[in-house]
């Protein structure tokens, strides 16, 4: 396994390691392997994409990031301790926007102050002050805040994601997983989000970990590219995207950028032929 | 004319056609009165009896929103706690399922037996019949959570509380207020069959003695006064479901 090294200057210890991390599901002759033992570390403020085919295990890291399911073998450390030891602060995004419909876009945005410590002793306190500020100057920032009091199904999918992003971030998290979070969207739409993600991403210490099908978005987007192969998952190849920031739609098109995708696709499809 | 107009005066229309069809239908072939009233003699009876039909008509009304409000609740407990567990939801669904599939008429008797004739099993029946479709509903909404909403509150670390306060509640509503409907017209019929079979009071039991001498408008203007209670009562909650629901029909609030 390779570890290319990362852009930023690696610290001391990086935010969330994975260390020869398996997940099994079921057991005896009917057990299917998701993810052989698989290692991969990221750093604070690290942006990596996991890229690969689908079914390789790529929403099971993230659900293992998030605490969702535990490893059938291997560990996990936060911060140099194993994961679970302390709360870590998770913010998720899906492909579906899974905003809650009897609520405004606002209260959808607000809603992890209310669940997430130390936020929700305080929900009561601030929900109509400071609170409120914060997601308004979140949904400000991306270009919602006229619709702060609409319901979410009389906004466009892309708005729709748009607020979805705005919760997952409100709450300040240490690690944001988005699990192909515009993969329902059209291309210009997506790019357009792509733009609003890197921005809220650069102006923060948040790490991302961003599963998605796009190459296009993994490169555009992340610090670092994994690629998967397919099930039983584990990573092929881990390089650096080192491309300038802020990236723009039109560096996409430029011959190193369209390198690297070219490189990733032949790295997919040689391995999806292997499998076959 | 909108098309919403035109909807509401069709589906007036065709509830009047309808009278005016049993009215002409008994004139033309001379229906007797003991076989089938006019609906001209059903109100004629509606007014000559306005007193004596009251207390009943009030002692139904009693009856069956006494009988729903403890099916709502114990419904609506059930429910949260089918729809919230797994094991809940197998280990009670089949002996829901059971009890559900008797004749909640049958039961009429037992209660007689357990507590006498009179009030007190026109609310039981009225109570039991409207239960299940609360619990089959409530349960549904919350079970039926969507597994990505779901892994974003356990992301957020949320408790299983906050997973069902902020999201499967809210969610059942729609589905509970739905069942809600179809459960204050059974409970009319839970406590009526209970008062025609035992008890001396209620529109049911008025309907027994009004047939038992024969006065056939009397016991028609008793349905008529069932379905003006149960359509009244419908209404209410439809009203109340906008409010509360309003979202689930994508009406803005």
């Amino acid at each position: 396994m390779m570890l290319e090294k990362n852009l930023k200057p690696a610290t001391v210890e990086p935010l969330i390691r994975f260390d020869r991390v398996a997940v099994t599901y079921g057991g005896g002759a009917e057990a299917t392997e998701a993810l052989t033992p698989t290692s991969l570390s990221v750093p604070e403020g690290d942006f990596v994409a996991l890229v690969g085919p689908s079914g390789c295990g790529k929403s099971t890291i993230l659900k293992l990031a998030a605490e969702l399911m535990k490893p059938s073998a291997g560990d996990i450390y936060f911060g140099g301790r194993e994961l679970g030891a302390k709360p870590v602060r998770v913010g998720m995004a899906f492909q579906s926007s899974t905003l809650l419909p009897w609520m405004s876009i606002r209260d959808n945005v607000m809603l992890p102050l209310k669940i997430v410590p130390p936020f929700r002793g305080q929900w009561r306190r601030k929900r109509g002050g400071e609170f409120r500020d914060r997601a308004d100057a979140l949904l400000e920032k991306t270009g919602l805040i006229d619709f702060a009091d609409k319901q979410p199904w009389q906004l466009s999918g892309g708005m729709q994601q748009r607020a979805n992003l705005c919760r997952a971030l409100i709450h300040d998290p240490d690690l944001l997983l988005l699990d192909e979070p515009f993969g329902a969207l059209d291309q210009f739409t997506r790019e357009e989000l792509w733009g609003t993600l890197q921005e809220l991403w650069m102006e923060r210490t948040v790490t991302v970990l961003l599963v998605t099908h796009d190459l296009r978005e993994a490169a555009f987007l992340a610090n670092r590219i994994c690629v998967m192969s397919p099930r039983p998952g584990r990573i092929l190849e881990d390089r650096a995207a080192d491309f300038p920031r802020p990236r723009t739609i039109d560096m996409t098109f430029e011959p190193d950028f369209a390198a690297v995708i070219q490189r990733l696709r032949g790295l997919i499809v040689h391995s999806r032929e292997g499998a076959r | 004319m909108s098309p919403d107009l035109r909807r509401r005066f069709a589906s007036a229309a065709l509830i009047v056609g309808v009278f005016v069809f049993w009215e002409l239908a008994c004139l033309v072939f001379g229906i007797s009165s003991l076989i089938l009233p006019r609906p001209s003699e059903i109100v004629g009876a509606l007014i000559e009896y306005a007193h004596g039909i009251w207390p009943h008509a009030a002692q139904t009304l009693y009856t069956t929103l006494t009988g729903f409000a403890f099916g709502v609740m114990i419904g609506l407990a059930l429910g949260v706690l089918i729809g919230s567990s797994r094991l809940a939801y197998d280990t009670a669904y089949p002996l829901l399922v059971g009890i559900s599939s008797i004749p909640k008429v049958a039961v009429v008797p037992i209660f007689v037996l357990w507590f006498g004739a009179g009030t007190v099993p026109a609310i039981l029946t009225a109570m039991i019949i409207c239960i299940f479709p609360i619990v089959v509903n409530v349960a549904t909404g919350i079970a039926t959570v969507e597994p990505e909403l779901e892994d974003v509150m356990k992301s957020m670390k949320a408790t299983k509380l906050d997973i069902l306060w902020n999201v499967g509640l809210p969610r059942a509503m729609p589905y509970f207020f739905a069942s809600l409907k179809v459960s204050v017209t059974l409970a009319f019929v839970g406590s009526v069959v209970a008062e025609t079979v035992a008890s001396n009071r209620g529109v049911g039991n008025m309907m027994m003695i009004a047939s038992s001498s024969f006065n056939v408008p009397l016991v028609f203007a008793g349905l008529f006064v069932l379905a003006a209670l149960g359509v009244s009562l419908y209404v209410i909650f439809s009203l109340i479901e906008r409010r509360v629901v309003g979202w689930a029909m994508r009406k803005a609030i």
